[in-house]
């Protein structure tokens, strides 16, 4: 970036927790329904009504902060945070203001530079408001919303970053991460196109000169973007835009801008410098809460594996640098790939045909290892067949092709396209034998020290076999014939 | 204790309260009274008393994560002023505001 500032980025991500139930009522927690068919007088706002707190969304969000090497609080508190707008029917959010449930974690993103740790400050509970479905292309043109509660109450936790990240690269890692992170916890569906996982970036840019506190710096919130690449974008749209306003010598304003994914570019939305008076104070519905010792124990027994001991895990089993991180950054990949292995144990060839040919046919497919299309299982068995010699490396992808367009297993798609190689020493050593009568002049040639007329040679067999010879056999064969001829 | 203008009308911003200018004074005078009166809480001896968020000496009270019956999209809108395909109908949002 410029010599003269410093980028300063700080990332707020919300994420839903996949409880059953919402937050603080029985309604159920999930996406996609009717409008309005999963509310009640709690989630609805109703005078009177009264919260109670869903046990396992807080089990959910401890193992996030501790997976996010965070100091979990033995007492939190929740709190009001109040403002007016349509998706907010009590106009207060239940949330946690200054005793949060877990503070002082990390996410160490691996840089060309080298790993990094990003620290982060904060991870709160707090409810999700509901969804406004506006009337009109875009929030500007809107003549007006519709408001769909079922969203309302729904659990989220919101994790705040430290201003440590100095590049959109270093954003981009650091969303990256904390995905993959989260993904092994399998507490949230953290799908950004629909809303489960959401990303709002803070960016600055901090003259070199300057040398106050970062708080005072004056900060742009981009929000509502709905994919990784997105924050990136907007950030680095932010970067230039706040650049060229300092160059000119303007002021930057505290404000907060959304994204316009078609311009690529950021938008003001609210631009008062103190419009956000929210005023916080002690939820007198809930009281503390207050996690002992036995229950942070037992969240601890029951986190997975995670993602950096799995990396040290399959670089230990053999798996190359490169592809250790790309297995181990989609969950289900990496469950596809342990699957595949506990069948066919061989480890450099399954990575090998798993990230080359086998996820170019998922992809193709619009597919992902979620629901593959061609199971582990059967993938095994495909490999399984290249090493007994039935199938020529070549002719495998012809297979697996095959496999993923019907869904037949590898043994049904060989006999069906009548593939195999053909392995019986006798029917090619026929073969060759009759190649080596029709081509005397050939053979006189390789006799007379013509290496490359024995490879005219192979090629008029496997010609003669569809492909379907080894052509080290059928290499080895042709030796045998010609020097059993002189 | 006196209020200033520009507080009520902070506070009056807050709420989404439109005040007259010529409201100001009067409501900056009475709502000083209505703090003056709360002020009365600090005639109390609170010397042994520890600060505190609650007033209920109960900690994490919490419920299994069970889903229970909702109420029906009809039932659930039924105090809209206006309802469009089961959904509560706002005016425009000016300042595309929300958290
Ligand atoms: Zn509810």
């Amino acid at each position: 970036m410029s010599d003269n500032y410093e980028v300063v980025i700080g990332l707020e991500v919300h994420v839903e927790l996949k409880t059953a139930s919402k937050l603080f009522c029985g309604c159920a927690n999930l996406f996609g329904q009717d409008p309005n068919t999963h509310t009640c007088p709690v989630c609805l706002g109703m005078p009177g009504a009264l919260p109670v707190l869903n046990r396992d969304a807080v089990a959910l969000a401890t193992r996030a902060a501790l997976a996010l090497s965070c100091t979990v609080h033995s007492f939190s508190k929740f709190d009001r945070k109040q403002y007016f707008y349509p998706d907010l029917p009590k106009a207060y959010q239940i949330s946690q203001y200054d005793q949060p449930l877990a503070t002082h974690g990390q996410v160490t993103i691996r840089t060309e530079a080298g790993p990094r740790a990003i620290g982060i400050e904060r991870i709160h509970l707090e409810e999700d408001a509901g969804k406004l479905n506006h009337i009109g292309q875009r929030l500007g043109d809107a003549t007006g919303s519709l408001v769909d509660l079922n969203r309302a109450g729904v659990p989220l936790i919101e994790i705040v970053s430290q201003p440590e990240m100095h590049s959109p690269e270093e954003a981009r890692l650091y969303l990256t991460e904390l995905r993959t992170v989260l993904s092994y916890l399998d507490i949230s569906d953290l799908r950004m196109e629909e809303g489960s996982m959401r990303c709002d970036a803070n960016v600055s840019l901090r003259p070199l000169s300057y040398t106050g506190s970062l708080a005072d710096l004056p900060r742009v919130e981009i929000k509502n973007v709905n994919s990784f690449r997105n924050v990136q974008r907007g950030i680095e749209h932010e970067i230039i835009r706040q650049r060229e306003l300092l160059e000119q010598g303007i002021r930057i304003v505290k404000e907060t801008r959304g994204f316009d994914d078609a311009a690529g570019t950021t938008y003001s939305q609210r631009s008062k410098e103190a419009a956000n008076d929210y005023r916080y104070f002690p939820e007198p519905d809930l009281p503390p809460l207050v996690l002992d010792a036995v229950w942070l124990e037992d969240q601890k027994n029951q986190m997975p594996s995670l993602p950096e001991e799995l990396r040290h895990q399959l670089a230990a089993e053999g798996v190359l640098p490169r592809d250790v991180d790309v297995l181990v950054q989609d969950r289900a990949l990496y469950g596809f790939w342990r699957q595949t292995v506990a069948i066919y144990p061989d480890v450099k060839l399954v990575t090998n045909w798993l990230l080359s040919d086998y996820s170019r046919h998922m992809n193709a497919k619009g597919l992902s290892f979620d629901n593959p299309g061609v199971s582990a299982p059967h993938l095994a068995e495909l490999l399984a067949l290249i090493e007994d010699g039935t199938l020529s490396g070549k002719m495998a992808k012809e297979v697996l092709e095959s496999m993923f367009a019907t869904g037949e297993s590898p043994q049904v798609v060989v006999k069906r396209l009548g593939l195999s190689q053909i392995t019986d020493h006798e029917a090619i050593r026929l073969i060759v034998s009759q190649i080596v009568e029709a081509n005397p002049a050939v053979v006189a040639d390789f006799l007379g020290g013509k290496e490359k007329a024995l490879a005219f040679l192979v090629g008029q067999v496997m010609k003669a076999t569809k492909g379907q010879a080894k052509p080290d056999l059928v290499n080895a064969l042709l030796r045998e014939v010609i020097a059993s001829h002189v | 204790m006196l209020l200033s203008k520009e507080e009520v009308l902070h506070v009056a911003n807050l709420a989404r309260l439109s005040v007259e200018p010529s409201e100001l004074e009067e409501m900056a005078g009475t709502l000083s009274r209505v703090l003056e009166y709360i002020d009365l809480l600090n005639e109390l001896d609170t010397e042994s008393v520890s600060p505190t968020s609650q007033v209920v000496e109960q900690h994490t009270v919490w419920r299994s994560d069970v889903i229970q019956d909702s109420l029906s999209a009809e039932l659930a809108t039924q105090n809209g002023p206006q309802v469009v395909s089961a959904m509560f109908v706002v005016p425009k949002i000016l300042d595309g505001g929300g958290q």
